[in-house]
């Protein structure tokens, strides 16, 4: 069964008005199913980072609609979106925004703080998805203390801790060397496959190429699509 | 060449035969170069002719047996310690196609590269989706499999970055007023410009001349 998770109707965006205004997005129908991951790629401008910021309900748009796990974003008020942010959503950006004052698994664990869990359900579940990006054991450690890599697989934790259902990442290897940068996407990639879906906004074709689905903004349009179909075609059907 | 000279190094490993190496060729290669058995017997003469290897004993199932030479020996020697060459000049049919397109009028070369890098992008999405798939990164049939994949990623994305590099430049391009077109019925003016008042000479008349 196919379970929808996010939908973009007829999504528009502009900054400013009159003559100076600009279109950011312009009519971009897309929908994200469990399991699935869609990479956004786009030159600088193209309205990647507006469409993530719009998918994660940061952004209102200007018209059309947002729906996100099946509820009408439109239709909420500023709080009710904010706890559906937080229950349903997490993100991973390109500069890791962890807080310094916290270690490893307060940083992980905040989004459920947040959200009046038990202190040790939440504690549980912070050492699983700390565990499931392979840094159980730097739990206590403060982002000072950690590789660029390992803040990166930090704020991977906290965008899947819970029961997340959509990871929104925004460049999220551009500051990792090549193998740690592979190593987040295996991570991004379990977890849709284990049943999350994922938006990846990258300009870094070796990236997309995780993707399920690849989505190519221009101007603020979608001008194409492409999925990942079999391999034998390619490699011959011994593989 | 190189299916020669990978069956060549097979049998440096010891005699065998042509259904073997042809099991042989595809698990150490990765399976990502298909051939068939009739392949195979059309490289072991050659290699039989040119005296790299010779028959050995048929065995009771009726397998010919073949077993490399000192020659052979070398033959392997050399083509592992020396560089593959690459051509100096391009038979890429892409690269081809774009510098023709760039030249025609009222063609949309935006559009060629557009369509050019999404087909690339989805090849690499195969690529990435097939790598991925694989059991054990630690075995020597994955390894070599992951080498021969990795090498097409790497040729998928040079291609991609080729194409927005390509994108870019046309755009600087197109910025600036050039065009590459020009109608080949007109005449093409060669050298230096005539001098006010000099003749003009038609150089079709003159190629036309030329040609008789």
């Amino acid at each position: 069964m196919t379970v929808e998770l996010l939908r973009l109707d007829g999504v528009s965006r502009q900054y400013g008005r009159g003559e100076t205004a600009v279109t950011a997005l312009a009519g971009i129908d897309l929908t994200i199913i469990a399991g699935e991951m869609v990479a956004v790629m786009g030159a600088s401008g193209s309205g990647k980072s507006t469409l993530l910021t719009i998918a994660g309900g940061l952004t209102a748009p200007t018209s059309g609609e947002v729906v996100i796990d099946g509820q009408w974003i439109s239709a909420m008020t500023a709080k009710q979106l904010a706890v559906l942010r937080r229950r349903t959503l997490g993100f991973v950006f390109q500069d890791f925004n962890l807080i310094p004052a916290l270690t490893a698994l307060e940083n992980v664990t905040l989004p459920l703080e947040l959200d009046s869990w038990r202190s040790r359900d939440s504690r549980r579940a912070g050492l699983d998805a700390l565990a499931s990006v392979e840094l159980a054991d730097r739990a206590g450690a403060y982002p000072d203390d950690l590789s660029g890599g390992q803040q990166q697989r930090v704020a991977i934790a906290r965008a899947i801790v819970g029961p997340r259902k959509l990871i929104l990442a925004d460049e999220p290897t551009g500051a990792l060397d090549t193998q740690t940068g592979e190593a987040v996407l295996r991570m991004l990639r379990h977890r849709v496959d284990a049943g999350a879906g994922a938006i990846l906004v990258t300009h870094d074709a070796r990236h997309a190429a995780w993707a399920d689905r690849i989505v190519y903004l221009e101007d603020g349009r979608i001008v194409g699509q492409t999925s990942a179909g079999s391999a034998d075609e390619l490699l011959g059907a011994g593989r | 060449m190189s299916v020669r000279q990978s069956i060549l190094a097979i049998l440096d490993q010891g005699p065998s035969y042509g259904y073997r190496l042809r099991a042989e060729f595809e698990r150490r290669t990765g399976s990502t170069w298909p051939i068939n058995v009739g392949q195979i017997y059309n490289t072991l003469e050659r290699l039989e002719r040119d005296a790299f290897i010779v028959k050995r004993e048929t065995d009771t199932d009726g397998h010919v047996f073949y077993a490399i030479t000192p020659a052979g020996h070398t033959e392997v020697f050399e083509w592992l310690r020396s560089p593959v060459p690459r051509p100096a000049t391009t038979r890429d049919e892409l690269a081809i196609k774009l510098a023709l397109a760039v030249t025609l009028p009222d063609v949309d070369i935006d559009e060629i590269v557009r369509v050019q890098r999404m087909s690339t992008m989805s090849t690499l999405q195969q690529l990435t989706r097939a790598k991925n798939a694989g059991d054990d990164p630690d075995s020597t049939d994955e390894l070599a499999w992951l080498l021969v994949i990795d090498s097409l990623i790497f040729q998928a994305e040079a291609e991609i970055r080729w194409l927005d590099h390509s994108r870019s430049r046309l755009a600087r391009a197109t910025a600036k007023g050039l065009s590459a077109s020009e109608n080949p019925s007109e005449p093409r003016r060669r050298g230096r410009p005539a001098r006010a008042g000099a003749p003009i000479i038609d150089e079709r008349t003159d190629d036309a001349e030329a040609l008789r």
